[in-house]
């Protein structure tokens, strides 16, 4: 067998270590149960959503005796405003009343067109109030102007005529809303993804120190090609999982007519793939740092700490950034590295990030990750064998 | 030195002020099995580490096959750490496939490595088992399948006979006999000197860091003291306490217990005492290696 084994190279003993990983992780249940679960939590949000949505706005309108004329009229007003309205005939008054006071009918109409009397459960909505209230005066003025001999129909014409002029500074994009969930989902994605496999990297770490594998592994793997093996193995299962909840998710929300502008949300989900690429390997190398420097699994929380806090500021800063993603704050602290991965996907996603602040986020991320892997790595080299008490960052450094 | 030799040359290493190892010279010859012993933070396990990299010397160096260990001699030694290291929830198989393929064997070799070992050391019904549902002589058994899965040229094993019960002393033994045979130098640690001395064709005593002895079982105690037990019933008290080179260690009954200064011929002890009258008994000890390492490790230990 002598024969046939040669000494391995740094991209084979690499592929090796992250292969590991992938597989160590991609097949346990933890994996499996994890991501159903979010995306059964996902499921049901978007069907109560969407259940919402269909019935919430929705208002019907009982019409009884002589108001039954005013059915189209109503219905016409009511499109105009945007409201839903279904408006049904109602025989019997009583059982009108009947139905409102059970909530089968939000409204009962009844009274001549020109003198209406509405019978609502606690409250009449505003706009439907105006409309009826419109109606009727329409009514009232047809009369009189028949009255004073002229034609109904032709002053109504020239009534209608009159418009507004209106000048908009911007233009008004009716999904900002949507824009906004998208934005506050993928941020949630992402501070979730970063924050728990960057700590599976620490932990898989301490795991290998505290089995003493490490002595093995680092008898024929060099620390840095073990480092990097694991954060690409850990890094590639996240991804996996982002990937499928983001495309799970978006064929959901489109499905049940959530989301309505699928475009958008392909390419933050897109962007949001390579942020949290960046992110990832951003933290990683810190989290891998810090896990390096103990040895048992119930220290890890208290070195990993110092890392989460910053993902988490970033995090509660995220919420500010997303309701108001043009103001300076926000174009500053997407711009900073640590929080660009988080911020900045949001940032896109409601359309605020100019291609200059993309690029210059990415320059600066990339230089970040480049310092911080260099610095990572130095730490977790001079600390991976020492095992024992908990090693202080200064000594790593040092060493 | 020789081809396929393991030197380590004036190895030395501190930690911080406390000196763990004083330029350690000592080779592990092809063939070989060399027993590394001395009591507990004596340096051997500082020695280990440092040949396999893990660790590295303030001062010496490690050679095999004449030239300095390096990264990619370090992927032909078999190494069995002294705290056992393997990932716990990974299963057997699994496990040693990736050691044997991390040393640079193709899959399909390691596979049949794998498979090789996990049924010579009797864990074929746990192949599919996780290490951690293991019992401990079953992962020390795992342990050492790591360090042979990849073939290497020079095993290094730390403590591998703790925890072991009769039967897996016996199969470890007879592995690293085999593995010696096939012109592999094995060096190995351990506190159970019977062993040691049965199975190593050289040893080495570590004591404070420093090489107190070094050679064959009977190289080492071929110059230490040798003593008697002499039953002569009809010898008078005290009659050997006069002879030249002799100490009496203790006098009972009929029997007496002699120790002879180097060079002292026994023979002349036995015509002292059959001088006497009958001798029912005349018995040379040999001092056993756990004798000599009592006194290696505490001869000086004051200074």
């Amino acid at each position: 067998m002598n024969g046939v084994r040669r000494p391995i190279t740094p991209a084979a003993a690499v592929r090796l270590v992250a292969q590991r990983e992938l597989g160590a992780r991609l097949r346990t249940r933890g994996f499996l149960i994890g991501t159903a679960v979010i995306l059964a939590v996902l499921a049901a949000y978007l069907l109560f959503q969407a259940a919402l949505v269909n019935n919430a706005q929705r208002t019907t309108v009982g019409l009884t005796g002589q108001a039954a004329a005013i059915a189209e009229p109503l219905r016409a007003g009511a499109g105009q405003l945007g409201l839903d309205v279904e408006t049904r005939r109602v025989a019997d008054a009583a059982q009108g009343s009947a139905d409102v006071e059970s909530g089968d009918l939000d409204v009962l109409v009844s009274g001549s067109p020109a003198n209406l009397r509405v019978q609502v459960k606690s409250e009449l909505d505003r706009e439907l109030e105006a409309v009826l209230t419109g109606i009727s005066r329409q009514e009232v003025l047809s009369a009189k102007l028949v009255q004073a001999g002229l034609n109904p129909a032709e002053v109504m014409r020239d009534v209608d005529a009159a418009r507004i002029q209106v000048t908009a500074f911007e233009e008004h994009d009716p999904a900002q809303g949507q824009r906004t969930v998208i934005a506050l989902v993928m941020m949630f994605l992402l501070y979730m993804g970063i924050t728990a496999y960057g700590s599976l990297v620490a932990q898989g770490i301490v795991e290998e120190k505290s089995s003493r594998v490490v002595e093995i592994l680092l008898s024929t793997v060099r620390p840095w090609h073990l480092l990097l093996g694991k954060v690409i193995g850990l890094g590639l299962t996240g991804l996996v999982q982002l990937a499928i909840l983001g495309v799970a998710g978006l064929a959901m929300a489109s499905a049940t007519g959530v989301l309505t502008i699928t475009g958008v949300a392909t390419t933050t989900l897109l962007w949001g793939l390579v942020w949290y690429v960046l992110g990832f390997f951003l933290y990683a190398t810190v989290f891998a740092a810090a896990g390096s420097l103990v040895s048992r699994q119930e220290d890890v929380q208290t070195v990993l700490t110092p890392v989460s806090m910053v993902l988490l500021v970033g995090f509660i800063a995220g919420f500010t950034v997303v309701q108001e993603p043009e103001g300076t704050t926000a174009t500053v602290l997407s711009l900073l590295p640590p929080l660009s991965p988080i911020l900045l996907p949001s940032r896109i996603a409601t359309g605020s990030a100019g291609p200059l602040e993309i690029v210059a986020a990415l320059v600066l991320t990339l230089a970040a990750i480049a310092a911080l892997t260099w610095l990572g790595g130095r730490v977790y080299r001079a600390a991976i064998l020492r095992t024992g008490s908990r090693i202080r960052l200064k000594d790593a450094l040092r060493a | 030195m020789g081809e396929r030799t393991l030197e380590i040359d004036r190895v030395s290493k501190r930690f911080g002020d406390v000196v763990a190892l004083d330029a350690v010279t000592f080779d592990v010859r092809p063939g070989e099995l060399f027993g590394f012993v001395g009591s507990n933070g004596a340096g051997k396990t500082t020695t280990m580490r440092i040949v396999l990299g893990v660790l590295a010397a303030d001062a010496g160096e490690v050679r095999f096959d004449g030239a300095p260990v390096t990264h990619e001699t370090r992927t032909r030694i078999g190494y069995l750490p002294e705290e056992r290291g393997l990932y716990p929830k990974m299963k057997v198989l699994d496990q040693l496939v990736y050691l044997a393929q991390l040393h640079g064997v193709p899959l399909n070799d390691a596979h049949r490595s794998a498979e090789l070992w996990i049924e010579r050391l009797g864990l074929t019904e746990r192949r599919r088992d996780e290490v951690q549902k293991l019992s401990l002589g079953n992962q020390q058994r795992v342990q050492l399948a790591a360090a042979l899965v990849h073939g290497p040229d020079v095993l290094v094993l730390d403590e591998p006979f703790s925890g072991l019960d009769p039967i897996a002393v016996d199969v470890m033994s007879e592995v690293l006999r085999e593995k010696a045979a096939t012109g592999v130098p094995v060096v190995f640690s351990s506190h159970q000197l019977d062993l040691v001395e049965r199975l190593c064709d050289r040893i080495g005593i570590i004591r404070s860091g420093r090489i107190v002895a070094c050679g064959s079982a009977a190289e080492l105690t071929s110059g230490a003291s040798v003593r008697i037990t002499v039953r002569a019933p009809g010898a008078p008290a005290g009659w050997a306490s006069a002879l030249p080179g002799v100490r009496v260690l203790a006098e009972n009954g009929d029997g007496t217990v002699v120790e002879l200064a180097p060079g002292t011929d026994d023979q002349d002890v036995l015509a002292a005492a059959l001088a006497t009258g009958p001798v029912r008994e005349f018995t040379r000890h040999h001092p056993s290696l756990t004798e000599l390492f009592r006194s290696a490790v505490t001869e000086g230990a004051g200074t």
